[in-house]
């Protein structure tokens, strides 16, 4: 095991995979010799050559469509979008595209090869433009997988699956952690399953579910609330298309509570997803109402960047209010 | 013929054009000693004209200097320079009526100065404080101002050319005799809103100029690696539209393309195309480093055709300007742009209170109820919140 942060796992991911794998190719804004702006691909281009890693002109569009279109060659496409707030041109392209290549081909055609990377989330003082957190879009198409780790060693392993899973992903990195998050991270090749959430922490009396970014902050709310006597279950949900109900369903019957926290705004969130289809498993177990903590239903501010966010405090609020209701 | 094609000529045999069939001069005034060419055509510029220009370029270079040490600083978040795209922006703006509406990417504060755009606002708008018209909700460099008929500016790339056209068209509609200026990059014109934007714009027949400050990167991107075709002027041609391309570097030239761009679009009532071919002198931005991507040599070069140099020349020929009074005007922005940052990073933030205002037009019962939350919450734990503690 290797001390690294989530960049320097990404970039290892990417390198076993490109070594392992000779059609793969990484590329889109600034990735090629400069290493992308957060350095995620330092190195790749020096290693595998320009044709394997390269800068794209800047078109997200075209970088998703060229995407899409090597992928349905039956190639391995890893296509880096700058910052998620910028997905947005390519929208058209990955959902009615990428997600519906294999359903409307009658399975003629797949972009399975295709991994979309995109960091996401605020933190950074970067305003509407440079926070985001866009997954819900994603999660309302069927076709796409959507993926979000919280560290370097779930990154890695992550990663390394979402490249080879047989559908596209969309996987979302937190970059507030990219040079943050330090851990361990196994050496050499290993996968993490997607689609399986992951109990971070056993507990009894409420679930708390979060996933990226937001993991740190829950698990310093539940810190908080263990030593009044609450003891919290942690999970990350890591893939939320498709999501472990199983998992989740299973922790919130044993502890009757549910708290969900996601930075994206309140109002159509993946919480509310999470918490109708909880509520439907679950009903009769429920101690109190599922409760959510979210961001606000505003566009991501710059100067009221901490009150905009569904921080440790207001978590830790909504964990004694659920636990006391 | 049909109406399919406009080309009369045909050929029995199989003949590719490509860019070099394509040829694209570009305009140049002034020199580098800051004569003007022989044969050159000046532009309409009289003193007060040039030293109101001259003025801009000052503050902008002061501000950028200042600015971006305050940065270093940690005094503001980010920051980006206009550094060596000085006679672009301000060329272009100088040929422009207040009434013509600006579309910006975000390296053209000089263009909202030499509108007056005063150096408190500057600030206020870098500080997030109580006094940007921005309300604190984007970063540094963000400037808007509806006076000044300069729209707010966006961080996605390439969203204000559909927009341009757009706006254009409006004011086509409503008789104005006016235009829409539209700045982007060449890294820019590689998204899909500036084909579109373009092709509506001629297509609609909308008063727009599009103006292109080709800088030579997008972030670590060098035009090579961004289009293949022959600069972005080509494409203008190809979406049928007027089209010019100037030494970006050379005031005089970009004043003379854009005036006769904005005469020609009133009387047309047509889009046109400029492509100022410049160097971006500076970091993309803050946050980037160039030195992993291009070398001290090359930047060298490129400051040997300072635009800002080259026209202080230019004026000092004229007698339009000396030494002195350039030390004095220096010195002058220096203590301004000190003096505001002092003042403006004093100034509290937003009142917590417009974190739900303009959402929509009035804020939701939804968001009314989550600010009463919110309030609630900040006043529990004040130390959080520090921007907002205090102040409910």
């Amino acid at each position: 095991m290797a001390q690294m942060n989530m960049l320097h796992a990404i970039n290892e991911a990417l390198s076993i995979e490109m070594e392992k794998n000779q059609s793969m190719i990484v590329f889109g804004e600034d990735v090629g010799h400069f290493g992308g702006v957060f350095r995620a691909t330092s190195g790749l281009q020096e290693k595998f050559g320009k044709e394997r890693c390269f800068n794209t002109p800047l078109t997200e569009q075209g970088i998703a469509g060229f995407a899409n279109g090597y992928a349905a060659a039956g190639l391995t496409a890893v296509a880096e979008i700058q910052f998620a707030d910028y997905i947005f041109p390519a929208f058209d392209q990955i959902v009615n595209e990428s997600a519906k290549f294999r359903y409307r081909s009658g399975n003629q055609f797949d972009v399975g090869g295709l991994t979309f990377r995109t960091p996401y989330g605020g933190g950074i003082a970067g305003g509407h433009y440079h926070s985001q957190s866009p997954e819900a879009y994603f999660t309302q198409t069927p076709g796409l997988k959507v993926v979000v780790p919280r560290n370097p060693e779930q990154a890695k392993g992550l990663l390394l699956a979402a490249m080879r899973d047989p559908n596209p992903v969309v996987f979302f990195e937190p970059k507030r952690l990219y040079r943050a998050s330090v851990g361990e991270v196994p050496e050499g090749d290993y996968e993490i399953e997607l689609g399986k959430a992951e109990v971070v922490k056993q507990g009894t009396d409420i679930t708390v579910l979060a996933w990226g970014a937001q993991m740190e902050i829950v698990e310093n709310a539940c810190k908080k609330a263990e030593k009044e006597g609450i003891s919290c279950e942690i999970i990350d949900l890591r893939s939320l298309a498709p999501w472990d109900v199983d998992t989740v369903a299973a922790s919130v019957k044993k502890t009757g509570r549910l708290l969900i926290n996601h930075e994206a705004p309140l109002t159509g969130g993946f919480a509310g997803e999470i918490a109708a289809t909880i509520q439907q498993e679950c009903f009769l177990y429920l101690e109190s109402p599922i409760s959510r903590v979210c961001g606000l239903d505003t566009p991501y501010p710059l100067i009221h960047e901490k009150e905009y966010m569904p921080d440790e405090h207001k978590t830790y609020e909504a964990i004694k209010a659920s636990v006391g209701f | 013929m049909s109406n399919a094609t406009t080309n009369n000529d045909t050929v029995h045999r199989v003949s590719f054009l490509d860019k070099a069939s394509l040829h694209i001069p570009t305009l140049r005034i002034l020199q580098a000693d800051g004569t003007t060419y022989e044969q050159a055509v000046l532009p309409n510029i009289d003193q007060e004209l040039a030293n109101k220009i001259y003025d801009t370029c000052v503050f902008t270079r002061v501000l950028d200097e200042r600015m971006l040490g305050a940065q270093r600083q940690g005094r503001i978040s980010f920051y980006m320079t206009c550094t060596g795209e000085e006679a672009a922006v301000i060329g272009s703006a100088a040929a422009l009526d207040d009434g013509d509406v600006i579309l910006a990417q975000y390296r053209e504060h000089a263009a909202l100065r030499y509108r007056g755009f005063p150096t408190e606002q500057f600030m206020n708008q870098m500080f997030s404080n109580e006094k940007d018209f921005g309300k604190g909700r984007q970063m540094p460099i963000h400037y808007g101002s509806q006076e000044l008929n300069y729209q707010t500016i966006s961080s996605p790339l390439a969203t204000q050319i559909p927009q341009a056209t757009g706006v254009a068209y409006g004011l086509k509609l409503q008789g104005k005799r006016n235009v829409a200026v539209c700045y982007f990059g060449e890294g820019a014109a590689s998204e899909g809103d500036f084909h579109a934007g373009l092709n509506m714009a001629a297509v609609l027949k909308s008063p727009t100029i599009f103006f292109c400050r080709n800088n030579g990167y997008a972030i670590s991107t060098p035009t090579e690696e961004q289009y293949a075709g022959n600069g972005i002027a080509s494409r203008g041609v190809g979406y049928g539209m007027h089209t010019i391309r100037v030494d970006g570097n050379d005031m005089l030239a970009v004043l003379a393309a854009t005036q006769q761009a904005r005469a020609y679009a009133l009387e047309h009532n047509g889009p046109v195309l400029i492509e100022a071919m410049s160097y971006r002198l500076g970091a993309h931005s803050s946050s980037d480093d160039p030195s992993g991507y291009r070398s001290k040599e090359e930047e060298a070069k490129w400051q040997q055709h300072d635009p800002v140099k080259r026209f202080k020349l230019w004026m000092i020929n004229k007698g339009w300007l000396d030494e002195a009074t350039d030390a004095e005007l220096h010195e002058k922005y220096r203590e301004e742009v000190l003096s505001a940052v002092k003042t403006a990073e004093k100034l509290p933030a937003p009142h917590i209170d417009e974190i739900i205002e303009d959402v929509f037009d009035k804020p939701t019962p939804a968001l009314k109820k989550q600010l009463s939350e919110l309030k609630e919450h900040i006043n529990k734990y004040p130390n959080a919140y520090p921007k907002s503690a205090g102040r409910i």
